[in-house]
């Protein structure tokens, strides 16, 4: 940390250790689990990284607001299906200037992230802190969960606190109230972006566990995060490509290889985030694979409840849940595993 | 050995083919200020880590103040303290802040620790510098934070590893000062890792002393020397001219010497080094030794004698050590 947030630190910090101390003389002694969860959010909150990434986001969401309210007109149209989810239109559209707010999310989720993880324990190391944690009597897996709660709840404070304020400024804008569906979608979007979020904080997480620079811990996740973002999308085009079926094979084969590509595309996380998100802020997205006309036939294009959309996004969410668990257990067995000496 | 509080049995700590701690067995009891000493690698730090519990031993057993360490480390870190080398601290909080997050992990309620953290900052010489960033604070200064650090849990036993390396000489003496008064006041057991024979020396009860995994030798310093030295207290140096009767080189000159010293009883060992004719004894055979040199007809250029010192017994048993 610099000299100028010391000092900056220094004159909230004996305030804050005050607070924290009251609050555990309360309640007796309190559970060493939730004091280092507490030293690790108070540490958070004074750090200049923290500082930088709720500005940036703040940033990113204020302008993408500003696009969505001066495109609002243009977006709502007199027989749109969707005309009742005015509200949700706050978070999706955009005039191509400047992406919308989910796709801002989705961009910058894993940059939060891997920001805030990727130097949980290997920072610890190399200050010397963690032979001297680990001495003290407490189980040696508290140590690891409580920088992932701390930091998922410095997650979830942030991304409702912005997607609250989204919603107050829209509402005093064009002064529609949301919907309670509206709202629930608005909520469900912003727990879907946490869980975005937690994946690739575990994914950091174990980088800092398993390298002990801290830099290349950092790079490894942004290598991750670049890769997914950049390079995957054209290894699978050059994949789709490869393998096309010609222009007289059968439907069936058509829809196959379609079906393919799209899973294939869904390793990445970001494609689940986003089929997810899409689902859940555009009510009328009926369908994440490819549709063939007979299924079409019929169909009202009307926008779909919001349990019928939670049950559409289901295997995606399931998937981010299960990286996030993927990775939250490889960070795991590599720390129980570690052996700690003194830096 | 009455009330061992520390307890290693056969302890084996083998990192794929190599073997850091080898068949340890020690005891030390209740109120003891027990150094190990040790040069750097000898698997010092590794012990202590099977110690508590933060690696698990591939053979044997560590029991502290009876309990196995392995299979319940948790109940073992509550009594005892671990200064580790160069220990460190969250730089952003000031070293009072430090202690008491120490405290809390330990589950103190804040109104015992409070006071209890300033008077033990009071009492490793930080009283001013209590409300001072970690982060500015000296070597010194945090290797005494982090004494502070150790006793705010009210152990029975306090593990220091290599305490005092990147102290001045001030500082360290002042260091082991104040072990040597906790432990009278408060019957804290000691255990004092070091590669300075000096200190340990200076503040420690008995000795182990430790190369290659294994422990050489362990007892107090006058016993340890008598134990290896038995035969050989003494070392006369000799500067020998045989006489030009005898013209011998390398070794056979040494076997000569080694006829010649014959009648003199008491000489364990000759040796050559540089000219210089290396005799070990148990006795001071210095007036003996040139008697008989003169009277095989040789000439002695040089002779003297020296004492072994801890000096000594260091060198000797830690050569093992630089070897590899």
């Amino acid at each position: 940390m610099s000299n100028q947030s010391t000092a900056i630190a220094e004159k909230t910090q004996s305030k804050k250790f005050t607070i924290f101390s009251r609050t555990k003389e309360k309640n007796n002694v309190s559970n060493p689990f939730w004091v280092i969860v507490c030293k690790e959010i108070s540490d958070y909150i004074r750090s200049w990284r923290f500082i930088i990434l709720v500005a940036l986001i703040a940033l990113t969401c204020m302008g993408s607001m500003y696009t969505a309210l001066t495109n609002m007109t243009k977006a709502v149209k007199p027989d749109d299906p969707e005309g009742t989810f005015f509200f949700l239109k706050l978070f999706t559209i955009s005039d191509g200037t400047l992406p919308s707010f989910f796709v801002f999310i989705s961009f910058l989720g894993p940059l939060l992230g891997i920001s805030m993880g990727f130097d949980a324990i290997n920072s610890e190391q190399n200050k010397g802190t963690l032979s001297r944690l680990m001495s003290q009597p407490i189980y040696r897996d508290y140590i690891l969960n409580a920088k992932f709660t701390a930091s998922i709840i410095m997650v979830s404070i942030m991304f409702f606190a912005l997607g609250f304020v989204v919603i107050g400024l829209g509402l005093i804008t064009i002064g529609i109230p949301p919907t309670a569906e509206e709202f629930l979608r608005i909520i469900f979007f912003l727990i879907l972006s946490i869980l975005y979020v937690a994946l690739w904080l575990n994914l950091s997480i174990f980088f800092s566990v398993r390298f002990r620079q801290a830099a290349t811990s950092a790079l490894s996740g942004i290598a991750v995060w670049l890769f997914f973002s950049v390079f995957f999308n054209m290894i699978i085009n050059l994949i789709a490509k490869g393998i096309a079926p010609s222009r007289m094979a059968a439907e069936s084969q058509v829809i196959g290889y379609q079906r393919f590509i799209l899973d294939l595309m869904r390793i990445s996380p970001g494609q689940l985030f986003s089929e997810a998100t899409t689902t859940l802020l555009v009510p009328s997205v009926r369908s994440l694979g490819p549709l063939t006309m007979e299924q079409l036939k019929g169909a009202i294009p009307s926008p779909l409840p919001l349990g019928q959309s939670l049950l559409l996004v289901w295997p995606q969410v399931t998937g981010l849940i299960a990286g996030t668990v993927l990775f939250f257990a490889l960070a795991y067995i590599s720390f129980m595993r570690k052996e700690i000496r003194s830096r | 050995m009455a009330n061992p509080i520390i307890e290693l049995a056969g302890l084996t700590k083998k990192y794929g083919s190599f073997t850091a701690v080898n068949q340890l067995n020690l005891n030390v009891s209740k109120g003891e200020i027990f150094g190990l000493l040790g040069p750097n690698g000898a698997g010092k730090s590794t012990t202590i880590l099977m110690m508590l519990g933060l690696t698990e031993p591939s053979e044997g057993s560590v029991h502290v103040c009876g309990i196995n360490s392995t299979t319940n480390p948790i109940e073992v870190k509550k009594r005892v303290g671990y200064l580790p080398e160069d220990v460190g601290f969250y730089d952003d909080l000031t070293g009072l802040e430090n202690i008491l997050y120490t405290a809390r992990l330990n589950r103190i309620p804040e109104s015992i620790a409070r006071p209890k953290a300033e008077e033990l900052l009071v009492r490793v010489g930080l009283a001013e510098t209590v409300n001072k960033k970690a982060g500015k604070y000296s070597r010194g200064m945090r290797q005494r934070l982090g004494l502070a650090d150790v006793l705010i849990k009210d152990p029975e036993v306090i593990i220091l590893d290599e305490p005092t390396s990147g102290i001045d000489p001030k500082g360290v003496r002042e260091f082991l000062d104040l072990i040597v008064e906790l432990r009278n006041e408060n019957g804290l057991t000691v255990l004092f890792s070091s590669h300075n024979l000096h200190q340990v020396q200076q503040v420690c009860d008995r000795v182990g002393i430790f190369v290659e995994g294994k422990l050489l030798a362990e007892g107090d310093i006058l016993s340890l020397s008598k134990k290896l030295f038995t035969n050989s207290l003494y070392l006369i140096e000799a500067g020998i001219i045989p006489p030009d009767t005898v013209s011998l080189k390398g070794n056979q000159l040494t076997d000569w010497v080694k006829e010649i010293l014959q009648p003199v009883e008491g000489i364990s060992s000759v040796s050559e080094q540089n000219g210089i004719f290396r005799i070990e004894c148990s006795r001071d055979l210095s007036a003996g030794i040139s008697k008989t040199i003169i009277g095989a007809g040789a000439g002695l250029n040089y002779l003297t004698r020296k004492e072994y010192g801890l000096d000594d017994i260091y060198n000797r048993y830690f050569e093992g050590g630089t070897k590899s």
